[in-house]
């Protein structure tokens, strides 16, 4: 049996979800955080069925890639069962998707998430009179919490089986908006509303002073905490590797094959361990909790004017601020924006974001190396380039866009639970499929340093970092950096023969090879992921302007080092 | 008649007439013609506004608002 979940974006059939199937599928309190669907084998109450979490979609007539996903699927694939997951805070636009689903002729269940929330606001919502009206089932649900998630999809098997279809005749929009809200205003009565917290909380989020000067705040706050805990694990990891390496290598004597294999392999683990891990997973903590509470629309409600001088809609923030954990989900969210020439555009610029990959390259070496006011510094002018890129291309590509819409959801306080779990799905790619990667390419360097033969790639880019001023033993790690940004740090130890960057590498020299790193080719899942969504010559041409990019503000830093 | 970005914050007035093409994008987020709109708060510097619509909260760019005429309470009596 086939159970598909639907609804509207930012009600929560992503969390039902992952309470179902476990964390599999990315949540976030904003609209579009899935852009594709998810499938799982999911056992319920004894019975085995597929269950699928279709992106967001306010009705089936939608025009963004996403909604067509998602009305193609109930379509074409033989759906059993349609789970309607409707937002009860707002159940007038809700039902609007529902009736539209009802004359699919399909079994439908209509599942009220968030009913305490809708408690809270004071809204009482007369279920069963709305199952007697609809003639469908009608269930609370509170899917963050889990309460309502068994009886739901028992309810759902239970006419996936009687193949109940429900029986409503199809009518236009305007038709269904009016009928929604009568709907609403019958069923929905407003009892006294509790002003809490939460009604508040945008006066001075949203302030014009304030709010910005928050919005700084929660950035450095968010950056130093991330520095301050890499800070603090890093040294005692490496240390603790070293020790470990030391101890593994004695047996093997050294200068032999494989000995050099083993130290390659070695220094792949510690790095994995003791300099990516110590800033990602606090990093990836801090932005699942920002996505959670509701924060990041906010962003978009305060920076679209940025966004407007780089020719893209306050929308588009949300790319952006993905990139900054990994640019792959960054550049498939561009999948929300509607008009082709803003999915360019935003996805272009999302690559120039320093990923969570990078960061590491970063802060393993600018921040470690020469403090975190010097990282700070390098994100600043990230974000002056970007800015720059963005006037230049908007300038190519005239906007045709009708301007920002972006629904503001209510703040939620996160769960703990689904917090963690998001960080850990998101480690867990860094772990399954980066990590093994990392220690293939620094057992591999390893192998080519023994050979001698790591000079005819460091030759093959001596142009390049000739012109940044870098050792020509860099080669080697920014080729391999384009198969994972990690691996442009691990290898440059491996490069220059030691962990302690410090003292092979001028302090200018590690500045500019962090600038290159943070812009030049984005990494190989992301550069396929350019080419799903937007085509391989957008994907070429993407990837040769981060090229220019990287090199011009590579040498830009280099003239300036030079001068302070 | 007049344009949202003319309501000043805290008002309420009724959508009346927009283009086709941004209405198919409104009707999308549920604002049809005939929905009361409520200016909540804008941004500075030509930033957007944040409207209240059947209760949900909506940020709307100022070249969106700039292009849906509403009518205010005292207009339409």
């Amino acid at each position: 049996m086939r159970v598909a979940l639907i609804g509207q974006p930012n009600c929560g059939k992503s969390t039902l979800f992952n309470q179902v199937a476990g964390y599999k599928a990315e949540t976030g309190n904003f609209s579009g955080t899935t852009v594709t669907f998810t499938e799982s084998r999911v056992r319920v109450a004894g019975e085995v069925i597929e269950l699928v979490d279709l992106p967001g979609t306010y009705t089936l007539e939608g025009g963004s890639p996403a909604e067509e996903q998602a009305a193609r699927y109930l379509d074409s694939k033989d759906v059993d069962v349609i789970v309607n997951v409707a937002d009860s805070t707002h159940l007038a636009l809700a039902l609007e998707l529902s009736l539209e689903l009802l004359p699919l002729k399909k079994p439908v269940v209509l599942a009220l998430n968030m009913v305490d929330e809708a408690a809270r606001l004071g809204l009482r919502i007369d279920g069963e009179g709305l199952a007697r009206e609809l003639k469908i089932p009608v269930l609370p649900l509170v899917a963050s919490k889990g309460r309502g998630v068994k009886q739901l999809f028992l309810k759902s098997l239970d006419v996936g089986r009687k193949k109940k279809t429900a029986a409503y005749e199809n009518s236009f929009a305007d038709a269904r908006h009016v009928l929604a809200r009568e709907l609403a205003k019958q069923y929905v009565t407003q009892g006294e509303r509790h002003v809490t917290w939460r009604d508040r909380i945008d006066d001075v989020l949203l302030h014009p002073v304030w709010g910005y000067a928050i919005l700084l705040f929660i950035l450095y706050l968010f950056f130093q905490t991330v520095y301050g805990i890499g800070k603090l694990t890093e040294p005692p990891l490496l240390a603790f590797f070293d020790l470990i390496t030391k101890g593994v290598l004695t047996p093997f004597g050294s200068g032999t094959l494989f000995s050099e294999i083993i130290l390659g392999v070695m220094q792949g683990i510690a790095a994995g361990v003791a300099i990516v891990l110590p800033y990602l997973l606090p990093f990836l903590f801090g932005l699942g909790l920002l996505e959670d509470i509701g924060y990041l629309p906010r962003v978009a409600f305060l920076m679209d004017t940025f966004m407007h001088r780089i020719g893209l809609h306050g929308k588009a923030i949300v790319p952006f601020i993905l990139g900054y954990g990994c640019n792959v989900p960054a550049v498939m969210s561009t999948r929300t924006l509607a008009e082709p020439r803003d999915r360019y555009l935003a996805a272009a610029l999302a690559t120039l974001v320093p990923c969570a990959a990078r960061l590491a390259v970063v802060f393993g070496l600018v921040a470690f190396y020469l403090g975190p006011l010097a990282a700070f510094g390098l994100y600043l002018f990230n974000l002056i380039v970007i800015a720059l890129t963005g006037r230049i291309l908007s300038k190519m590509m005239p906007e045709d866009t009708p301007g920002l819409i972006l629904e503001m959801p209510t703040y939620r306080v996160p769960t703990l639970k689904n917090v963690l779990s998001k960080s850990w799905f998101r480690v867990r790619e860094f772990v399954v499929e980066a990590w093994p990667i990392l220690i293939a390419g620094s057992a591999v360097l390893s192998i080519l340093n023994y050979l001698n033969v790591a000079y005819v790639f460091n030759w093959l880019v001596r142009p390049m970092t000739w012109l940044m001023g870098l050792p020509s033993e860099t080669g080697v790690p920014l080729i391999f950096g384009i198969f994972r940004k990690e691996l442009s740090l691990v290898m440059l130890s491996q490069a220059l023969g030691t962990i302690n960057f410090g003292s092979a590498l001028t302090t200018t020299q590690m500045v500019v090879y962090a600038t290159f790193v943070m812009f030049y080719l984005p990494c190989l899942a992301t550069l396929s992921a350019l080419k799903r969504e937007l085509g391989t010559r957008p994907m070429l041409a993407i990837g040769a302007l981060t090229v220019v990019i990287a090199l011009a503000s590579a040498l830009f830093v280099r003239v300036i080092a030079s001068i302070i | 008649m007049k344009s949202l970005l003319n309501v000043p914050g805290g008002e309420q007035a009724r959508l009346v007439s927009v283009s086709d093409r941004l209405l198919r994008k409104l009707k999308q987020y549920g604002l049809h013609i005939g929905d009361t709109l409520r200016v909540l708060r804008s941004a500075p510097l030509g930033g957007p506004l944040l409207v209240e619509v059947n209760g949900r909260e909506l940020a709307l760019g100022r070249t969106v608002a700039e292009n849906l005429l509403v009518e205010t309470e005292c207009e339409s009596h």
